[in-house]
């Protein structure tokens, strides 16, 4: 049949991804992966997953397409308004004691929630403070994030939410227009550091205050999802602040344990430690 | 039949009320929707279309099972998946047909996963979405039924479907309900 094949196929490159460049896709969740692969073959006109594995394995140069197709690039500036409302709130406040705050936004494809977080820490009076580590295993949605040039149409509907979540300014006080694209003031990554970091792989490299990651875990599997909670509950100091989508579910994941709800609509946690 | 996927848009609340009020209790049979909606709140959603159905109505919950006996509903803003291990996933992948979540995206999923042992339905819609869907859900043995173009509020989604997939069965609500109900409980 047509679609076991599809499933050989996916396989198959699932190997061909793993044993020539590393990355390790056998425990992202197999419908969302299967589409988004799907729609790369589409994208670059095969046929089929096999021609698309193919091109994996002998063309060097065409792998960033590919990583950049299997991340996670779509989210939009102070998406959820209610989130970074109940973040100025509830977590803010207790950021606030702290000499120096240490925030990992894990996932960060491009840049939409660093800047929006900015902008808030910005207007708390806590930003010369932090220390803001954004990641994702995607270099080219890195490179995009380091930017921060946004298409226009979508600033509009931004303002509004920035307006929604709290914010004491007006959104165009930080971006300069320029025929149909938006670029946000520079100053407002003067303490942000932009790096590859994969959850799949990579480990422990900072102690933080706050970690967001909302609508990354999504695309992982249990098993994965529940290591990449273990690794944020181990770079998290205690009392440490988790910041999830606003959708993902925890209840299958054993090391959920370590985190308690503060706000469970905005999915928003602490770090306990074990006792 | 493990599984029905229904997909609606313009008009949709109203047509799924209708639909849900004539079918019976199907135990065995897991009812999962996609319902465009200006709306975000699911729970409200949930409780309007409880009213009219013989089963309970809930969101579809990422990474729970799809559950027989009970309509769950993709909640706003993401698309809703259903993998091979019959479970629920969200992405928040880019826009299908201008919308997430999409018909298609969901039908394409549920399509590979559950093969023959399901039907797609498409209701009332002012937009395309569904009909690349319905077209996967056929080619994998699945039923497709589609509300005759004449009833629909908005008849631009059932005629797309019916210009790209074609239809097992294009009837009104009330006889797609009662078709349903046949596919459902023998």
């Amino acid at each position: 049949m047509e679609t076991d094949l599809d499933e050989i196929e996916l396989d198959l490159f699932i190997e061909a991804m793993r044993r020539r460049h590393g990355y390790d896709l056998g425990q992202y969740a197999r419908a969302s992966l299967k589409r988004r692969v799907q729609g790369l073959v589409r994208q670059h006109g095969l046929d089929h997953i096999g021609a698309l594995t193919a091109r994996v394995l002998r063309d060097t140069a065409f792998l960033p397409q590919v990583v950049e197709g299997l991340s996670v690039p779509v989210s939009e500036m102070f998406r959820d308004p209610f989130v970074f409302s109940a973040l100025r709130t509830q977590v803010f406040p207790t950021l606030a004691s702290y000499p120096s705050i240490n925030i990992w936004q894990a996932g960060c494809a491009h840049g939409e929630e660093v800047y929006s977080l900015a902008i808030l820490l910005e207007e708390a009076g806590l930003y010369e403070r932090c220390q803001i580590y954004a990641t994702d295993f995607s270099d080219a949605a890195l490179a995009r994030a380091r930017e921060g040039i946004f298409p226009a149409r979508e600033t509009r509907a931004a303002s509004l939410r920035y307006q929604q979540a709290g914010g004491g300014m007006t959104l165009a006080d930080y971006y300069h227009a320029r025929y149909d694209l938006v670029k946000l003031d520079a100053a407002l990554r003067r303490n942000v550091v932009f790096a590859n970091h994969n959850l799949a792989t990579d480990g422990v490299f900072c102690e933080a205050h706050l970690i967001l990651c909302r609508n990354v875990l999504i695309y992982f599997n249990n098993a994965l999802q529940n290591r990449a909670l273990a690794l944020f509950a181990d770079s998290l100091v205690r009392g440490g602040f988790l910041c999830l989508g606003t959708k993902e579910n925890l209840s299958t994941a054993p090391v959920a344990g370590n985190f308690a709800a503060v706000d469970r609509a905005a999915r928003i946690f602490r770090a306990m430690r074990p006792t | 039949m493990e599984l029905v996927a229904i997909g609606c848009s313009t008009g949709g609340l109203q047509a799924l009320q209708t639909l849900l009020g004539g079918l019976a209790p199907c135990p065995r049979t897991a009812f999962v929707a996609v319902l465009h909606t200006a709306s975000a709140s699911v729970d409200l959603l949930c409780q309007l279309l409880a009213r009219e159905s013989p089963m309970p109505v809930m969101e579809a919950e990422e990474r729970m099972p799809v559950r027989p006996g009970v309509l769950q509903l993709a909640p706003p803003g993401y698309h809703l998946l259903i993998g091979r291990d019959r479970h629920f996933a969200l992405t928040v992948d880019p826009k299908v047909c201008f919308v997430r979540p999409s018909i298609d995206v969901l039908f394409e999923s549920a399509a590979d996963a559950y093969r023959a042992n399901m039907a797609g339905v498409i209701l009332t819609g002012a937009n395309e979405d569904g009909a690349l869907g319905l077209r996967c859900v056929r080619r994998h043995g699945g039923a497709a039924l589609v509300q005759d173009p004449e009833e629909a509020e908005s008849p631009a989604m059932p005629r797309a479907a019916l210009a790209t997939a074609g239809a097992d069965h294009c009837l009104p609500l009330a006889a797609i309900a009662i078709e349903l109900n046949r596919m459902c409980l023998s």
